[in-house]
């Protein structure tokens, strides 16, 4: 999946995560700020990464606000994120465009 | 050296301290010892008058030196302006090294943080704080210890003369020129002294400040004349809409409603409630929506309650408006329903820190609790409780009444949701102990019930009131399950706390936080 432009999907509420993904230069570049970093830093960074090569993300720069959000919110935001990022529009999805639902997102 | 709950307290700790590890709840029963006492200085001559002009004064006239101990209490809570007006003007007389012994210190507090950063107040000891001091000192700018002490260790020690205050600073609702204190009839009032007094008793100045001052005889007198050396007015001792909330409002949350429910049906399958039953509960949501369920089974079944205990809210006095409960005894107001009761019922009482909770005087009213339902921040295998230190290790809240309680009622019942947001509260072992697990009898959950094995008595309670039991175990693997296991927190070398066990021995220890490593 190419990052084309910027995008943001999630929030700053407890439980949420924001995350943000912008054109990256070169390769991938991953920031990760979170309020249960203590707890559950390596383990968000493991989701994130794993959900970006999921979406064969390899060029972006990606920063996660997180507000102790659980894993499967965190694969959502990320998802999200991409494909905003990815160009993916309503018209596209209109015209027959699916998303990959049960492929790359799950 | 390691304590009895398997804690590792290093033994510089307990040598600079000069302290013992924590070897169980009841080691020091039967102990004898000799109190502490005040030196006091005569007040004969009629002629002469306590009264000050203002801080500034008293504080030169108490002859502030480098290294005393001044105390503080917390009736007040996040409305509190005492302590800040004090420290400001002993901050100007440039002393330093001073130990604040506050009966709790909170986020109104956050201006003393620069004096903790210039070393003019070295060592804290508290039930807990909140905000920028609890930031302070995880992160090691407090010079010396803070010492986390449960409101019937604080004055234990006081007492013991473990700590042996030098000037105390008692804001006062009402006040007569001679030093008589209440705490209703003002502008900001707060209830109760109960926390204060053993300060007015053991310290060796006693200042009182007040923003009503009143005609003489100002009584009853919680704290009374006969231990006050001055008299202070100043324009507010308190913001009153942040000392007294109104009515807590009774909770939407379901979960809460469903927790509050599985503790109802705990406590009246319990052989405890019975006609003249005593308890103890809080101001969370489910604390006080199963105050109010337990109510309506009261009513039903005519059974009342003998003794309502502790930190008052709302709820309860309604329950001894409505004849459901003889008497409530209080040591702390959280709403301005309990403080206009305390003010009108006789049936609802002040006493003393001490008479509440102290571990080392003939007997405490928490030794005569059949039940107290708490919360906590952890609650762990071994049912530890946690409830000064969050999930990060950072010092964010306080022990208040909750290791003395849990010691002294029959029954403990802990109420916490599995799970703060990714934060689970059921956890293999807690941040911090201030709890121990042998006094904690049942923990309740959403996902769950579970009853400590040392209590099968209160297994078959639980199995009569058809709850979902779990064991303790299993909860935290629910938890772990959603959440992930947690790794375990890295912490610096230093000690920066103790978490004081009721009987002045060490539960446990606070070290300094330090920066999340990758890898």
């Amino acid at each position: 999946m190419d990052v084309i432009k910027s995008s943001v999907a999630g929030t700053l509420e407890s439980s949420d995560a924001q995350v943000t993904v912008e054109p990256g230069s070169g390769a991938l570049e991953l920031n990760i700020e979170s309020s249960v970093i203590n707890q559950f830093g390596r383990q968000i960074r493991a989701t994130v990464m794993e959900t970006l090569d999921r979406l064969d993300v390899k060029n972006a720069k990606v920063t996660i606000v997180d507000k102790g959000a659980l894993s499967c919110t965190l694969k959502a935001r990320v998802e999200g994120a991409v494909f905003r990022a990815s160009g993916y529009t309503e018209d596209d999805i209109c015209a027959g465009k699916k998303l990959p639902w049960g492929g790359a997102i799950r | 050296m390691i304590n009895a709950v398997g804690r590792d307290i290093p033994e510089k700790v307990l040598k600079d301290l000069n302290m013992k590890p924590f070897a169980g709840t009841y080691a020091r029963n039967g102990e004898e010892y000799t109190k502490a006492a005040p030196k006091v200085r005569a007040w004969m001559d009629p002629k002469e008058s306590k009264m000050v002009e203002s801080i500034a004064d008293v504080v030169k006239k108490c002859n502030i030196k480098d290294g005393m101990t001044i105390s503080f209490h917390h009736h007040f809570r996040e409305g509190d302006y005492i302590v800040n007006m004090v420290m400001e003007e002993i901050h100007k007389l440039g002393v330093k090294d001073l130990t604040i012994c506050a009966s709790s210190l909170g986020k109104a507090h956050n201006p003393i943080v620069p004096m903790i950063e210039d070393g003019t107040i070295t060592n804290i000891q508290s039930s807990g704080v909140r905000g920028q001091i609890g930031e302070a000192i995880s992160t090691g700018k407090l010079k010396g210890y803070a010492i986390m002490r449960s409101h019937g260790g604080r004055v234990r020690a006081i007492e013991s003369g473990d700590v042996h205050i030098d000037v105390a600073f008692i804001g006062a609702p009402t006040c007569d020129c001679y030093g008589n204190m209440r705490a209703v009839g003002g502008k900001s009032d707060c209830g109760v002294l109960s926390y204060a007094y053993v300060d007015a008793q053991y310290a060796d100045k006693v200042v009182a400040i007040t923003d009503t001052l009143v005609p003489y005889p100002n009584i009853p007198a919680s704290i009374s004349q006969v231990n006050v050396d001055y008299v202070v007015v100043v324009d507010e001792i308190g913001n009153p809409a942040k000392i007294a909330t109104g009515a807590a409002k009774p909770t939407t949350d379901v979960r809460k409603i469903m927790m509050a429910e599985y503790c109802t049906q705990f406590v009246i399958n319990t052989p405890y409630f019975k006609d003249g039953f005593s308890y103890q509960t809080g101001v969370g949501g489910a604390s006080i929506a199963s105050t109010i369920s337990l109510g309506k089974i009261m009513k039903e079944r005519g059974i009342k309650m003998g003794l309502g205990l502790g930190g008052i809210a709302g709820p309860m006095c309604e329950l001894l408006e409505q004849g459901l409960i003889e008497k409530i005894v209080d040591t702390q107001d959280f709403d301005l329903k309990a403080i206009e009761s305390i003010s009108t019922n006789p049936n609802h009482i002040e006493i003393t820190g001490s008479e509440y909770a102290n571990p080392m005087n003939k007997g405490a009213y928490v030794n005569q609790l059949d039940f107290v339902i708490l919360a906590s921040l952890e609650v762990d295998t071994h049912f530890n409780c946690n409830v000064v230190v969050d999930s990060n290790g950072m010092v964010t809240g306080a022990q208040g009444g909750h290791p003395d309680t849990a010691a002294g009622a029959k029954c403990t019942i802990v109420i916490a949701p599995l799970l703060q947001g990714r934060t689970p509260a059921i956890c293999t072992d807690v941040t911090t102990v201030t709890t121990p697990g042998e006094t904690v009898d049942v923990v309740i959950t959403d996902y769950g019930v579970a009853v400590n094995p040392a209590r099968p008595d209160l297994l078959e309670c639980a199995k009569a009131a058809k709850l979902p039991l779990k064991t303790i175990e299993e909860l935290r693997d629910m938890a772990y399950a959603i959440t992930g296991e947690p790794e375990p927190i890295k912490f610096g070398d230093r000690v920066v706390g103790v978490i004081e066990a009721r009987d002045g021995t060490i539960i446990d220890v606070v070290r300094q936080i330090k920066d999340y490593e990758w890898d």
